[in-house]
């Protein structure tokens, strides 16, 4: 089996966001993480690993500090890691970001399976994963909270994805594009040796030529999307109206007077 | 250039999306505004078809209609060769869909296979000088980002579920419907379907118009009860805090927050939760939200509309017995 992570360095879920007047976005002093959602992915691709056999590689397209990302995934156990980058690659939308995804994929040429995380806490568009498959031609299976069953022999997987009625229940062929989400595994933190092997990689640089993007597929050149303005949203007016009445059940009541005056029930 | 605009419209075992009749909407004001017609896709299992009227009621012009059974389990690849052929055939420059989790699924399939631009997860639609502007939440909402897709066509968006205002439906409109075959046969779908577990307990977040949420307070599974009645008795929906789901109080499918699901009810009552970043990212375009805390400096009184500084084991049941009273 040859798995293949798809993830991206974002902001600390934590981090204070902020803009300036020329459009900046800033994190304040908050670190570059892995995506929250990806690590769910690499956790699946070792279990997947360790289960039957085989090797991980995690792939991200992103400037210097992606590396970031990658090494999180190689302190958890991932086996290789690959960075692809080219300066015309910024301002790749997720039309463009998927196309560089799905040649480096190509280029590796004996992918099984590929995971990614449900959408990423930056941008969340939540496009990426649902865009290789189409890229790829293979499978899609969005928002899987268990893989039932993966047969590699058999070249087929089962998966229970979550829709907002409940659990699908999926089968494919292999290759497949997995998108995990939370409740598919507990991830791992990562160990004092995970962290040295990091530490002490190779990360491989592909340029677009490298994987044989055409540039004009890619940036901004290649992207659908284009963001001009971003801003901090409107502040909420006003302060909470504290509700104090001598007893609980006055408090309520009055509470309740409330809401229904507001229409909202 | 067409003004047109193509709304696909969702449906789960015949019944219709919320999110879909929003998107309608929409597409209405925005053809309204500038001239073209809406046209809405209805592509399912047998008796979809009943849905084209509802459609037009709610504002399409026009509807597509495929009843196949490749096309009753949702699986994006048929839905989204479907759509693109129909999208390259009378070309819309526009097409909306509702970002529930097919949305979000079928948006981006149907952007690479029309090698467009899709804008995910928007919460308003104007035109400014002509092009067509989305507004959409990033960071989990502590930014928001004005998008467009100046040269290519289609322009696709999903709409936030319950960011745009249904409808009220006019069963008197009238329109054309034309039947369209399924472009996928069976044996070319790369997936099967042989499945459906349902949640249990019925009201789905994302829908919900109201919505009881429990956090670190209710302190164990049991803790939940109170609240559960609560959503019950305004026939709302269960939430939970991060915290709560990660104590293994609750399943993740009721976890509302950045890492969980984004919700934007008319009422969203926060019972024992402090309102983290992370929770209010996923509740903060709630209409009214109440608080219930012991700890009268938890953030989320900063967010709340209302709040009660107290016990909730004392103050929800008492909230649960003045909602009976008054609502019979």
């Amino acid at each position: 089996m040859h798995i293949v992570v798809c993830t991206k360095h974002t902001p600390d879920s934590e981090a204070k966001m902020s803009v300036d007047e020329a459009g900046n976005v800033s994190w304040g002093e908050s670190p570059l993480i892995i995506n929250p959602w990806d690590e769910y992915s690499v956790e699946e691709a070792l279990l997947l690993r360790d289960k039957h056999g085989g090797t991980v590689t995690v792939i991200s397209m992103g400037p210097q500090e992606a590396q970031e990302a990658l090494k999180h995934a190689v302190a958890m156990g991932c086996d290789e890691a690959v960075r692809i980058w080219d300066e015309s690659c910024a301002g790749s939308d997720t039309l463009a970001t998927s196309y560089v995804l799905a040649k480096a994929v190509e280029k590796m040429g004996d992918v099984d399976l590929i995971l990614c995380g449900k959408s990423a806490i930056d941008a969340e568009t939540w496009q990426t994963g649902s865009a290789v498959a189409r890229r790829m031609g293979y499978p899609a299976l969005m928002y899987v909270i268990k893989i039932a069953e993966l047969d590699p022999d058999g070249r087929t997987i089962t998966v229970e994805r979550l829709l907002e009625e409940g659990r699908q229940v999926m089968s494919a062929s292999l290759p497949a594009v997995v998108g995990t989400t939370k409740g598919i595994n507990e991830p791992r933190y990562t160990s004092f040796i995970g962290i040295r092997k990091a530490a002490k990689m190779e990360y491989p640089l592909w340029a677009l030529e490298d994987v044989g993007a055409e540039a004009g597929k890619v940036g901004a050149a290649g992207s659908g999307v284009r963001w001009p303005q971003v801003f901090a949203p409107p502040a909420r007016e006003g302060e909470a109206e504290i509700i104090e009445a001598e007893t609980v059940e006055e408090s309520a009541r009055l509470l309740v007077e409330k809401l229904l005056a507001e229409k909202v029930i | 250039m067409s003004n047109d605009i193509f709304v696909w419209v969702e449906q789960f075992k015949g019944q219709p999306a919320a999110a879909s009749w929003e998107a309608i909407g929409a597409a209405r004001r925005l053809a309204d505004e500038r001239g073209g017609s809406v046209t809405a896709c209805v592509f399912g299992g047998e008796g979809v078809a009943a849905l084209a009227q509802d459609a037009i009621s709610y504002g399409a012009d026009t509807v597509l209609l495929a009843e196949d059974a490749t096309l009753a389990d949702f699986r994006v690849e048929p839905q989204a060769a479907l759509l693109a052929k129909a999208v390259r055939e009378a070309g819309p420059a526009v097409v909306l869909i509702g970002a529930t989790f097919r949305g979000r699924e079928l948006g981006p399939a149907l952007a690479v296979e029309l090698n467009t631009g899709c804008i995910a997860d928007c919460t308003a639609l104007e035109f400014e000088d002509g092009q067509l502007v989305a507004t959409r939440p990033i960071y989990a909402g502590k930014l928001l980002s004005k998008c467009v897709i100046p040269e290519r066509r289609p322009q696709i968006f999903t709409t936030r579920v319950r960011a745009f205002p249904k409808p009220e439906p006019d069963p008197a409109r009238s329109g054309e419907v034309t039947r369209v075959e399924p472009v996928m046969a069976e044996g070319d779908i790369p997936s099967t379907v042989t499945g459906f577990l349902a949640t249990e307990g019925g009201v789905s977040l994302a829908d919900a118009g109201i919505i009881v949420s429990g956090g670190r307070g209710v302190g164990g599974p049991e803790g939940f009860e109170p609240v559960r009645e609560l959503a019950q008795v305004l026939g709302g929906a269960l939430g939970a805090s991060r915290a709560a789901v990660d104590a293994g109080w609750i399943p993740y499918e009721h976890q509302v927050g950045q890492t969980g699901k984004t919700v934007s009810p008319d009422l969203y009552i926060a019972a024992g939760i402090s309102g983290a970043i992370q929770h209010q990212a996923g509740m903060r375009t709630s209409q009214v939200i109440v608080a219930i805390n012991k700890d009268p400096e938890a953030p989320i009184f900063k967010l709340a509309h209302y709040g009660i500084v107290g016990d909730l084991f004392k103050v929800v049941p008492a909230l649960t017995a003045a909602f009976k009273e008054k609502l019979g």
